[in-house]
């Protein structure tokens, strides 16, 4: 069951992060936006699987919900069709294709030699934290995590205000950045 | 079967592999940017899958900063944008080559 939630999720996370990148059929900015809410909804389901909902909710709400509205505010305010008709630089798409083929089969060859089937041992692996040798899993539910954010010896009470200041930031200066000339 | 951390990892590779492909080929502004929250988003499954089968939420609550930061920075980023489709009226990274020699 879980294992074919996973395929699923994987799947159509994947799948939709390449129509983000590269659609074959349509060019339009809108048309990658809404993939990369699909992806953002794989993902959260993803993180289900693994017992963290609080994220998953965060996730769903933050990305698919704020972050992808923004985006297409923008895209319909900058009204990008005339993006559509240009062609990919050939050379570019295929250095590209290259350069990440190459970092993601480096990546590929040392996860399946430190987490793979072909890991040295049990006994080793079990060591660096192996899934099946620990049975103690984390499971992010709203109350865990929130004790692992505020507890008071070992939390993250300092981290958190910084964020709260760097949102506020953030506001000031897109506010700043997107006023008219100033006169 | 339940799937297992280096399965998880697998994912969270392509997804990053793909949203690096995209800022280097894709010449639409707002795209490589989208591209930038994919990449952001391999990341947090990384984190978020060690975090499951190591059994400690400290991935977690650092997966919970990393999407403030990048809620705050994707405000910031499309509010550049925005200037500067002003400026130039263009967001294409190629006619942005006014600091070229």
């Amino acid at each position: 069951m879980e294992g074919t939630l996973f395929n699923i999720f994987a799947g159509l996370a994947v799948l939709s992060a390449l129509l983000v990148v590269a659609n074959p059929f349509n060019r339009n900015p809108v048309t990658s936006a809404l993939f990369l809410v699909t992806t953002m909804i794989s993902i959260s389901g993803l993180f289900v699987l693994l017992g963290a909902y609080f994220l998953a909710a965060v996730q769903i709400l933050v990305y698919a919900g704020a972050v992808m509205v923004l985006f297409l505010f923008v895209i319909m305010l900058l009204d990008l069709r005339e993006g559509a008709r240009r062609k990919l630089n050939l050379v570019s798409l295929a250095m590209g294709l290259m350069a990440v083929g190459a970092l993601f089969l480096v990546y590929k060859s040392s996860i399946d030699q430190t987490y793979g089937s072909e890991a040295p041992s049990h006994e080793a692996v079990a060591d660096a934290g192996q899934a099946e040798a620990k049975p103690v899993k984390a499971v992010g539910s709203t109350r865990a995590l929130g004790q692992a954010l505020f507890s008071p010896d070992n939390g993250f009470i300092l981290p958190f205000e910084i964020v709260s200041v760097l949102l506020l930031v953030a506001m000031v200066g897109v506010i700043l950045l997107s006023r008219k000339e100033p006169r | 079967m339940e799937p297992t951390l280096g399965q998880y990892l697998m994912v969270s590779g392509a997804l990053f592999a793909i949203g690096l492909l995209g800022v280097i080929v894709r010449r639409n502004l707002l795209i490589i940017y989208m591209s930038l929250e994919l990449m952001l988003n391999a990341a947090n499954v990384a984190l978020v899958a060690m975090s499951r089968f190591n059994g400690n939420l400290d991935g977690q609550v650092m997966v919970f900063f990393i999407i403030t930061v990048a809620a705050a920075e994707v405000a910031v980023g499309l509010a550049l944008i925005v200037a500067l489709y002003r400026k130039r009226q263009t967001a294409e990274v190629a006619d942005l080559a006014t600091m070229k020699l």
